[in-house]
């Protein structure tokens, strides 16, 4: 069973009176543990893939499932159960929750799945030290550097052991040092954790490191490698 | 964690909850100090109208009320009073009055007044001219040509103390009786009205003057001022279960002055459609400052809806902010009200600038603020609730916020 399966998957956006097809007919099979980087410039479709495959958004043509499940038959509360159990999801600006701790910020997805205080807690603090943020957990957001919010985000998305994780240029707001950092830890999670990633990307870095490169242009795939 | 992030997000803005908070506070602050003062207001006056010759019990003969001639007199008032004195909480104060229409005249002026025949030393503490300021002197008791008026009757017949008034009024027997007395003291009361309505004499003098040694025309109860409310009912069950064998009628204070009552209804009434005219000016505030609050973070929400929060969680959430404002609103404003209004309750507050004003309208000059802990409940509940219902629509608009709208918005 694939962990992601997009089949003919269109978008369409309307600006102002003008139709603007974000995707076309799009396919796309990805196997669990893959580490897959879609690359291409800007209104390329990547994010609306990402936003597809996380059913953040619904497409107006074709058919997606995550881990054999069919976003077709669907509602957004299954949707977000989803999200919440399988799929776990790095932004480009972090989106931290300003008010938490770094610890808050990862515990909440624990509690948010019915996970007991201490044991939350404990797995908290594990995965942040395993993105390199030890004793940096009573920190909130905005005293920690674009790369430490941007591990708590990793962190946060990997905590509750999803099966894949999806993340729209996570390297594009960090400095080259901290984004190759970042890259080697996620790296590390996919192969200790078994965790799929998929990025959408324009960095050279990020599209070096994948395992598979899927290349997009004018919201449809052109070339698709595996290293 | 909910509580938690709740209590955080209130305290992003803290100008802007701050803001909300005093609303709040001000709110409750009036609702509760308002509920108060007027429930105050409405004590004086039903301590005056109780002051005012009515008494918390009255007897009477049964036709008196709708024929106040001294044919529907008590024939022997003592025994009615030895019968219903041991059916009386301790501290009660027990009297018996003539009160019979008539006409008052001196060379000037003739009025028809109310002709009250008292025990003066008895008059203390169970009606307003056993304590009224007198200028002059207080009737004696073996005083048999003695009066005292109003100030404002007195003013009218252009008269004062030592000059005479003569007296006319039906006696017992059908006749036309008058005498002459001589004006005692001048007496002031709360109410302008009752100084231009009644005269005093005492209770013997009013007896000759109608003919009848031993006759009331009522007996009026006094019960002392910390049973009042709890033990009215039963004392007047009591009383009427004495007096059976007496052919006597038996009112508590509301009986005799039914347009009280029915005052104190309303007034309740205008107390809740207070809170609520209240409540919706700050209705609005909240209103406000929730939507404000959740625009800011639409993108959070998104956030929140993208990590796998359901949107029930969110409503949850916002509505949970919303309550900690309004808790901590209420707190503060019930606290600071009670405070304030126990203060004010000691003091008074003196009405002494609107004194003509409060005369007509029956009110006391010094207000005592009273409260009453329905009010206080209904005051913070009514902000409470509501305050919730209103926080409704803001949390479902942040509930419907999906998770790439927000995302594109930034």
């Amino acid at each position: 069973m694939n962990a992601v399966s997009a089949s003919n998957v269109s978008k369409i956006y309307m600006q102002g009176d003008v139709k603007v097809t974000a995707l076309n007919k799009v396919s796309l099979e990805v196997a669990p543990g893959e580490f897959v980087a879609l690359a291409g410039p800007s209104g390329s479709g990547k994010t609306t893939l990402l936003n597809l495959i996380g059913g953040l958004d619904e497409p107006d043509g074709g058919k997606i499932s995550v881990n054999g499940k069919d976003f077709a038959n669907m509602s957004s509360g299954d949707l977000a159960e989803l999200r919440l159990s399988q799929i776990g999801f790095v932004f480009q600006s972090y989106n931290l929750i300003p008010v938490f701790t770094a610890e808050e910020n990862v515990e909440y997805i624990l509690q948010l799945q019915g996970e007991g205080k201490a044991e939350r807690k404990k797995k908290a603090r594990a995965m942040l030290d395993d993105v390199g943020l030890e004793g940096k957990y009573d920190r909130k957001p905005a005293q920690l550097s674009g790369g430490q919010q941007q591990r708590v985000a990793v962190a946060r998305a990997l905590v509750s052991n999803p099966t894949l994780i999806l993340a729209d240029e996570p390297t594009a707001n960090l400095d080259s040092v901290t984004g190759e950092s970042l890259l080697r830890t996620m790296r590390e999670m996919n192969q200790k954790h078994g965790v799929t990633f998929i990025f959408s990307t324009h960095d050279s870095m990020v599209m070096n490191a994948a395992k598979r490169l899927v290349s997009m242009k004018d919201g449809a795939i052109v070339d698709d490698k595996v290293k | 964690m909910f509580a938690q992030l709740a209590w955080r997000n209130i305290w992003r803005n803290p100008r802007r909850t701050a803001i909300i908070l005093l609303a709040i506070f001000m709110g409750v602050f009036s609702m509760i100090f308002f509920a108060a003062f007027s429930r105050g207001m409405a004590n004086g006056m039903v301590n005056n109208a109780i002051d005012n010759l009515v008494g918390h019990i009255k007897i009477q003969h049964p036709d008196y009320r709708s024929d106040p001639d001294i044919s529907h007199r008590i024939d022997d008032p003592r025994s009615v009073m030895d019968e219903i004195r041991p059916e009386l909480p301790d501290g009660s104060k027990i009297v018996q009055r003539i009160r019979v229409e008539g006409v008052a005249a001196n060379a000037r002026e003739t009025a028809g007044i109310e002709i009250t025949g008292i025990e003066p030393s008895k008059e203390k503490g169970v009606s307003f001219i056993g304590d009224a300021p007198i200028e002059g002197e207080m009737l004696e008791e073996d005083d048999e040509h003695g009066i005292l008026l109003g100030a404002a009757l007195a003013d009218r017949f252009d008269t004062e103390v030592g000059k005479k008034l003569v007296l006319t009024t039906q006696r017992a027997d059908g006749e036309t009786q008058s005498r002459a007395f001589r004006i005692r003291g001048l007496y002031h009361a709360e109410i302008q009205a009752t100084e231009k309505a009644y005269v005093f004499i005492t209770l013997d003098a009013a007896r000759k003057l109608v003919g009848n040694k031993n006759c009331a025309t009522e007996i009026a109860v006094t019960l002392p001022e910390n049973k009042a409310d709890r033990a009215l009912e039963q004392t007047v069950s009591k009383c009427k279960e004495a007096l059976k064998p007496f052919n006597l009628s038996v009112y508590d204070w509301m009986e005799q002055i039914p347009a009280m009552k029915a005052y104190l209804a309303m007034f309740d009434m205008f107390l809740y459609i207070w809170f609520v005219v209240v409540f919706i000016a700050m209705g609005f505030g909240i209103v406000n400052t929730v939507l404000m609050a959740v625009f800011e973070r639409m993108r959070e929400f998104g956030l929140l809806k993208a990590i796998g929060m359901k949107p029930a969680w969110i409503i949850r959430m916002v509505l949970g902010e919303s309550l900690f404002l309004l808790i901590a609103g209420c707190a503060a404003g019930t606290l600071c009200s009670l405070a304030f209004t126990w203060y004010v309750a000691v003091t008074g507050i003196d009405l002494g600038s609107f004194a003509q004003g409060v005369k007509m309208w029956g009110m006391s000059r010094m207000i005592y603020p009273a409260i009453d802990i329905g009010d206080v409940i209904a005051a913070n509940a009514v902000v409470i609730v509501l305050g919730l219902i209103v926080s409704v629509y803001p949390a479902v608009k942040a509930a419907r916020f999906t998770p790439v709208e927000t995302m594109r918005q930034n």
